[in-house]
């Protein structure tokens, strides 16, 4: 008996049914005959193929291709228009392991993102850039792009384009190929089975080059869109075979190996190596942290008005951090008045690389006055800790789920001689209620950071005072 | 056994968009419209019955993940031991 086995059938890659809509679960929303659902099967084969699904990040663009993640079950970020390729950057910088690719339109790439491309090119990312050139902006209704061939009508060259007043078509890749740093460049085309053979067989290599480290690869693909050229898939197919390839020949641009010094991702020394930090001839050498096996990951919130030393506190915290080899963020957010405005900064204290340092929901949030309390109370995670500079907290506050402590830190710095010191009333209290990282490290920090001796004193005197506060507060509410 | 066709392919007609494209790419032309609307108004492309070489070009053309399925005819069991050598012969 004969006996049949599957050889191509839905990648694994694509979620076996799309979440975008009520209805019409299991088709993507590409128009019939539309080249980008082409482009995304050969991108989803290879990355089962190369088994890399667990390590991927997909960059979808704005475009007809914006909701790419519907399909993809891969990681997925969704970047504004024109800045897949700046994404993608941060993407890779931050998880050096992954392997990320940026999938944008000519519209997206070419036009409002023609920075962004060139940069990334040009410094040699190592990721890997899909190029659909359907020489059309497809989502909006079909506008000309940057790549629409000349004499070709769309609705803003209703008489065709014209060099005169538009301009010649952007070709992308020899543009590209002109940089040193890209070590792969080629144009295929969806014209048909045997084009689309050799798309195939770019696009593997393209992303087996980011997985071999080798730098910036880019594959363009011109690629039919029946609708907004208002013909059948067909006859755009063939379009793309008699008028596309004609102006945008197809072949490889740049395929070369180059050893760019460094090229391997960021620098492997932790943060507190390269600022010195950990130098023993500074005479700051880190001592030993809180809990040295913490695993623990802090998303602390420090906010208040300008002056109250929010920024500081949060400096400090990530200095601490970073003394004791912990991974640290620290992002501060204010506004243009440097006092009295509301000012509140981010800092992370991790074990793990820390994917962002902006923190919408804090584990711990320090507020400094009773408006950051009222405005960010709300967004502390379950079981998260709340400290509150005031003797009480206001009684119709509520907030359950989270332990909120007032901790009168301005009032005690001021029976100490100085209500600035606050900020320092409340690390003190923060590391005593938290133990998440050593008071003889804040001491450390201190010691290094502050230079007249008459404020360190007095700062040493208000981490004790808030240390010695939290101490004091019942068992059942610490 | 040689009469047997080398592929086959299932087209699923709430997938396919009917396009057409793998109509026209298929080489040897064994692949046509269905007379009857899908549910999606369109005419989605069926399999004749006979001629597919499982070459998998359909498939290729095809914008839609899931639209096509390809199967080939497996080949013959590979000779890995002499036991299964021997079970393979009285097949
Ligand atoms: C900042 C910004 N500017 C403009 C737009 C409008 N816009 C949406 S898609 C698009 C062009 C898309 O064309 P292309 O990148 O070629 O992708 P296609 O839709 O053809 O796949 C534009 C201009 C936008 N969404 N955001
Ligand atoms: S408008 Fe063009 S690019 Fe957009 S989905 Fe339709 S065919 Fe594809
Ligand atoms: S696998 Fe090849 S022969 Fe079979 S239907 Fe598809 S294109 Fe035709
Ligand atoms: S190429 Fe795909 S969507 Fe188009 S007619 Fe064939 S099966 Fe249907």
């Amino acid at each position: 008996m004969a006996e049949y086995e599957v050889v191509h059938s839905k990648s694994p890659v694509f979620y076996p049914i799309y979440e975008r809509k009520a209805d019409l679960k299991h088709q993507t929303h590409y128009c019939p005959g539309c080249g980008h659902g082409v482009v995304h099967k050969l991108i989803a084969e290879t990355i089962a193929d190369l088994d890399l699904q667990d390590r991927t990040i997909f960059v979808s663009p704005v475009g007809c291709s914006v909701f790419a993640y519907y399909y993809f079950d891969v990681g997925n970020v969704q970047a504004a228009h024109g800045r897949a390729s700046a994404v993608a950057t941060a993407l890779k910088r931050a998880c050096p392991e992954s392997i990320v690719i940026a999938y944008q339109g000519d519209g997206d790439l070419a036009a409002i993102g023609t920075a962004e491309i060139v940069h990334a090119a040009n410094r040699g990312e190592n990721i890997t850039v899909f190029f659909i050139n359907n020489a059309i902006y497809g989502m909006t209704g079909g506008q000309m792009a940057p790549t629409t061939l000349v004499g070709q009508t769309t609705t803003t060259t209703p008489w065709g384009r014209r060099p005169v007043n538009e301009g010649y078509p952007l070709r992308v890749c020899e543009l590209l190929a002109t940089l040193e740093a890209p070590v792969y460049i080629e144009r295929v085309a969806l014209s048909d089975n045997k084009n689309i053979m050799r798309a195939r067989r770019a696009i593997r290599k393209a992303i087996e080059l980011q997985r071999d480290g080798a730098g910036f690869s880019l594959v363009e693909i011109l690629s039919p869109c029946p609708t907004i050229w208002k013909m059948t898939p067909t006859e755009a197919r063939d379009w793309v075979a008699e008028n596309m390839i004609r102006n945008f020949p197809l072949g490889v641009f740049r395929d070369r190996r180059l050893a760019m010094p460094g090229n391997g991702g960021p620098p492997q020394r932790s943060v507190a190596e390269v600022l010195g930090l950990t130098s023993p001839s500074l005479g700051t050498e880190a001592p030993a942290a809180a809990t040295p096996t913490d695993t623990r990951e802090w998303k602390m919130k420090i906010a208040g008005f300008g002056g109250q030393g929010v920024l500081l506190l949060g400096q400090i915290l990530a200095e601490m951090g970073m003394r004791e080899g912990k991974e640290v963020s620290w992002l501060p957010s204010y506004g243009p008045e440097m006092r009295s405005g509301s000012a509140h900064c981010h800092v992370c204290l991790s074990s793990q690389r820390i994917g962002s340092p902006l923190i919408e929901h804090p584990n711990v949030l320090v507020a400094m006055n009773e408006i950051s309390l009222r405005k960010f109370a709300p967004s502390v995670t379950p079981g998260g800790l709340i400290l509150y500079n005031r003797r009480t907290v206001p009684a119709d506050l509520g907030v359950s789920n989270v332990r909120l402590l007032p901790i009168p830190a301005a009032e005690l710095a001021d029976q100490l001689g100085a209500a600035k010191v606050g900020n320092i009333v409340m690390l003190g209290a923060l590391l005593e209620l938290t133990g998440a990282l050593s008071f003889a490290t804040a001491e450390a920090v201190l010691q290094a950071t502050v230079k007249n001796p008459d404020l360190l004193a007095l700062d040493l005197r208000a981490l004790q005072a808030g240390r010695d506060w939290a101490r004091q507060l019942p068992r059942e509410v610490r | 056994m040689a009469s047997e066709p080398r592929g086959r392919v299932q087209i699923d007609p709430n997938e396919c968009k009917g396009c057409g494209l793998c109509i026209d790419a298929c080489p040897p032309h064994c692949l046509v419209f269905t007379e009857e609307l899908s549910p999606y108004g369109v005419h989605p492309a069926h399999y004749l019955g006979s001629g597919c070489t499982g070459c998998g070009i359909c498939f290729y053309v095809c914008p839609e993940p899931g639209a096509i399925v390809v199967y080939r005819l497996s080949p013959p069991p590979k000779v890995i031991s002499t036991t299964e050598a021997s079970r393979a012969a009285t097949l």
